[in-house]
């Protein structure tokens, strides 16, 4: 007999304030994992943002530092810049990492910072109640966008990480979802590797993960999951766009400890 | 003889039901005869199937709330 599944050491017993069944929990638990088995959980320092996981604060195991909106990668840049034996990370929704931080992430990833990016795309804003984010489907009703999202009016929802990968700092870029169990087992092999590259001092890594909001689309848990595989996958495709592995291009920015 | 086992930590349950909707075995089910501490109906295995469980902790996998503990024998 042996436990093949139990609570992670990576998060602290605080139980969430995340409604039922919304998938942050799912990505919280993955990072908690990734950071024990790479034996870094007390040198991780989180930065977290504004949004939904602004109380994440209380979950991580590790220290924690809370940003303003949309600026957690500033704050990364200079936690790891100061504390360069320290892994960094930040940990950032779509109204935050794609609306009013999108300067911060794209330049963060033009100096290739040698920190990591989890990057929640939910479609949506749901601290604050609901509304449209650039990431919100064309059509997708929101509380901005009652009649849905109209692309003549809101332009079309932006991809995060193609766009980034195109930036030559952006070592690690990959798009994973969390709708079923053999994407969250596979988006935490991602999650590894995109620390692991922080790791390697190769330089910026980021991993955007599909995830829910099922209280703001309206859906139960359960269909809410549906709702990532049906539409949110289609329109933003999983799969690895960039890795210092087999991207010759790809390279490490600013290592102090060097 | 059963393979697994699951154990649930039903006080921390939001009763989302997303190890529910996963289980291969359809072993589980919310127990809507239970208001836990936080005021859901928790997840639970259904009356009479816990030598079903094959510890596959897709369930586990799943949960937001690391409600769930596996053992494989
Ligand atoms: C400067 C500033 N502008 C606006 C807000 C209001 N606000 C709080 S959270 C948020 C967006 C949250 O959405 P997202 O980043 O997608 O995270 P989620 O809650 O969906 O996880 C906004 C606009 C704020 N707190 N500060
Ligand atoms: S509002 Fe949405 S993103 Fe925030 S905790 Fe609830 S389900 Fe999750
Ligand atoms: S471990 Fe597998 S078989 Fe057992 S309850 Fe969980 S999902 Fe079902
Ligand atoms: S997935 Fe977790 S929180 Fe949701 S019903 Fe199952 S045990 Fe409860």
């Amino acid at each position: 007999m042996a436990v093949v599944f139990q609570r992670t050491a990576g998060l602290t017993d605080a139980e969430t304030h995340y409604c039922p069944g919304c998938t942050h929990g799912i990505v919280h638990r993955l990072v908690g994992e990734v950071l024990v088995e790479l034996g870094v959980l007390d040198r991780a320092i989180a930065v977290i943002p504004v949004g939904c996981a602004t109380l994440a604060y209380d979950y991580f195991n590790c220290d924690v530092q809370q940003a303003a909106h949309g600026r957690a990668p500033a704050v990364a840049t200079g936690i790891r810049r100061v504390l360069p034996d320290r892994v960094v990370f930040a940990y950032q929704g779509d109204g935050d990492l794609a609306s009013i931080g999108t300067a911060e992430i794209v330049h963060a990833a033009h100096r290739s910072e040698n920190i990591t990016v989890i990057f929640i795309n939910n479609a949506i804003y749901g601290m604050t109640g609901g509304q449209m984010a650039p990431t919100t489907l064309v059509g997708q009703k929101t509380t901005t966008s009652p009649l849905g999202r109209d692309p003549r009016l809101a332009g079309e929802p932006i991809r995060i990480a193609e766009m980034l990968a195109q930036i030559p700092g952006a070592s690690f870029v990959e798009r994973v979802a969390c709708d079923s169990p053999p994407h969250v087992k596979a988006a935490k092999r991602v999650i590894r590797r995109a620390f692991e590259t922080q790791l390697a001092g190769e330089g910026f890594a980021l991993v955007e993960v599909l995830s829910t909001c099922p209280t703001n689309w309206g859906l139960e848990p359960v269909d809410a999951l549906a709702w990532v595989r049906d539409h949110m996958i289609p329109y933003y495709p999983l799969g690895n766009l960039r890795d210092p592995k087999k991207d010759a291009a790809a390279r490490g920015g600013v290592r102090p400890e060097e | 003889m059963a393979k697994g086992r699951v154990a649930f930590d039903r006080d921390l349950c939001k009763g989302c039901g997303l190890c529910v909707s996963v289980c291969p075995e359809h072993m589980l089910e919310l127990d809507t005869a239970t208001i836990n501490r936080k005021g859901y109906h928790p997840a639970h295995v259904v009356e009479g199937r816990e030598d079903d469980c094959i510890g596959c902790a897709l369930c586990a996998v799943m949960c937001p709330d690391q409600v769930i503990t596996v053992e494989k024998f």
